[in-house]
């Protein structure tokens, strides 16, 4: 029964969090915010019994590239979000992006109703299926990577060196040393 | 089953009590050594050998006014310096420093000298050490100072930097150990080669063991990569706002964060608890006198090496420091492979 009261405090803090992050105008707090969901999904994660996804997601998403998206801001220092993008001539109130954006949503909601109704309601925590007992382990997780799913790990890393090439691509100005 | 349970928690209280000391006893023996470095006494006045000045500083620090600025963010100004000496305290917590022990047929079953032990420990005091350097990015920001700022804005930039290097050290010993339980790296290293050499991973690593130093200096920001509270450039950095017992957060933090990367250090390298002379049962005393030289050289680097310049340290933590512990990673996963094979 704690469990079970814990993974509802945990996917409470995950969802309101969550909302908060595009509720509220400072930005600075919405990053709070996102590193508070990302700690309650690492939470969630633990319940799953895979502490090495927990401490990985702490690892990289709360330590490493909030720290960044923090740096940002504060280099920035971008100031509250004012009315300004309430007014009509914004790109993002015109009618169409407005339609598109209305039915992805649309479609979201129809997902997860889809996906709640599959695992059987809203009666717990969806059990655990498959593989998920087999990749618990840091040995198996490592074995799996390389052998099953390698195609899909090379392929994620070169889109991540893609990025990173673009990033540099970008920001360096013309008459720069190469 | 009862008796077990209490002397657990038992270890975690006296765990919490040493760390509070360290800290404490670390301001003492920094200003006692530096003021030995620069040939005067150093505090003496309070106690015998100004053994007690440490509480006379902390009585002082409880009794300031407590001062926020007016254009201070209310909420964050206050959770920063709880935050970074949470996540300080918190990342001892997967630090075993004792070997098991049934203290002398006390219990049936032995029991770790340690708060938790954790199957990915490593990973665990890794991904908690990171979490503190949101404590002094946000003193920064919600100071609304420049100052401050500046500092903030440093130590997020640092952290970033230094951490890869950090955790690149850590995956060589990870492949060694062939595990990530700091325990079961601890006792991968009992006993001698040639009957008088320990089997440290120490003289398996000793560039590991060098990169690993390094950027533990550089994610504790202590001097020579002191950057977030540099204070002929920034005042004070990122606690130029702070007083009181919320600026005496911030070092009590950072004290504590160099005895967990210390306890670190001598779990991974220098053998733990194991050590010659002492049975297993007294390790911990291997165990506090590996950290205390490592401490000791903590202080004795900061107040012998001069502070960097900023792109001087960027240049450093990745043109240098980087590549030596992928080239580090790499070989020793090569060797690994030869031997076991």
């Amino acid at each position: 029964m704690p469990e079970t009261l814990i993974f509802y405090a945990l996917s409470g803090l995950a969802i309101g969090a969550s909302a908060l992050v595009i509720g509220q105008r400072n930005p600075m707090y919405s990053v709070l915010m996102l590193i508070a969901s990302f700690g309650a999904l690492a939470g969630l994660y633990i319940q799953l019994d895979a502490p090495f996804a927990a401490v990985a997601q702490i690892i990289i998403y709360a330590g490493a590239i909030m720290v960044l998206f923090l740096f940002v801001v504060m280099l920035l220092n971008a100031p509250t979000e004012d009315g300004a993008e309430w007014d009509r001539s914004h790109p993002l109130r015109q009618p169409a992006v407005a339609r598109f954006g209305g039915m992805l949503a649309l479609l979201l909601v129809v997902q997860l109703a889809w996906a709640l109704l599959r695992a059987g309601g809203l009666s717990g925590p969806v059990a655990g299926q498959g593989d998920v007992a087999v990749v618990s382990s840091v040995r198996e997780l490592g074995r799996v990577l390389f052998t099953d799913y390698v195609f899909a790990f090379e392929a994620t890393s070169i889109l991540i060196l893609v990025a990173m090439v673009g990033a540099v691509v970008l920001a360096r100005r013309e008459g720069d040393r190469p | 089953m009862e008796l077990r349970f209490l002397v657990q928690l038992g270890i975690i209280g006296f765990t919490f009590f040493m760390l509070i000391n360290a800290s404490a006893l670390l301001v003492l023996a920094e200003r006692k050594i530096m003021g030995f470095m620069q040939q005067r006494y150093g505090p003496y006045l309070v106690g015998p050998h100004g053994l007690l000045q440490p509480l006379a500083d902390i009585l002082k620090l409880l009794m300031k006014e407590e001062l926020r600025p007016k254009g201070a963010d209310k909420w964050l100004f206050t959770l920063a310096p709880i935050l970074s000496v949470t996540a300080a305290f918190a990342a001892f917590a997967a630090v075993p420093w004792g070997a098991e022990t049934t203290f002398f047929g006390l219990l049936d079953d032995p029991v770790g000298l340690g708060v938790a032990d954790i199957n990915v420990g490593i990973l665990v005091v890794f991904a908690i050490t990171s979490m503190g350097v949101y404590g002094i990015v946000l003193a920064g920001w919600s100071s609304n100072s420049k100052y401050s700022l500046m500092g903030g804005l440093r130590a997020s930039a640092q952290m970033i930097s230094y951490e890869l290097s950090y955790a690149t050290a850590l995956a060589a010993v990870i492949l060694l150990a062939g595990s990530m339980s700091l325990r079961e790296v601890v006792d991968g290293q009992a006993g001698t080669w040639l009957g008088f050499i320990p089997r440290w991973y120490l003289f398996l690593q000793p560039v590991g063991f060098i990169i690993y130093v390094i950027a533990g200096v550089a994610e504790t920001n202590r001097a020579p990569f002191d950057f977030p509270e540099a204070e002929q450039e920034l005042v004070a950095g990122y606690n130029t706002e702070y007083s009181s017992v919320r600026f005496a957060l911030f070092p009590q933090a950072e004290y504590i964060n160099m005895t967990t990367m210390s306890a670190v250090a001598t779990d991974l390298y220098l053998g733990g608890w194991h050590g010659p002379f002492l049975p297993p049962e007294y390790g911990w005393i291997w165990f506090l006198v590996k950290i205390g030289a490592i401490l000791f050289a903590y202080i004795w680097v900061r107040w012998t090496v001069p502070r960097y310049r900023y792109d001087q340290l960027m240049q450093f933590g990745w043109k240098w420091l980087f590549p030596a512990s992928v080239i580090n990673l790499v070989v020793t996963a090569a060797l690994v492979l030869y031997f076991n094979a």
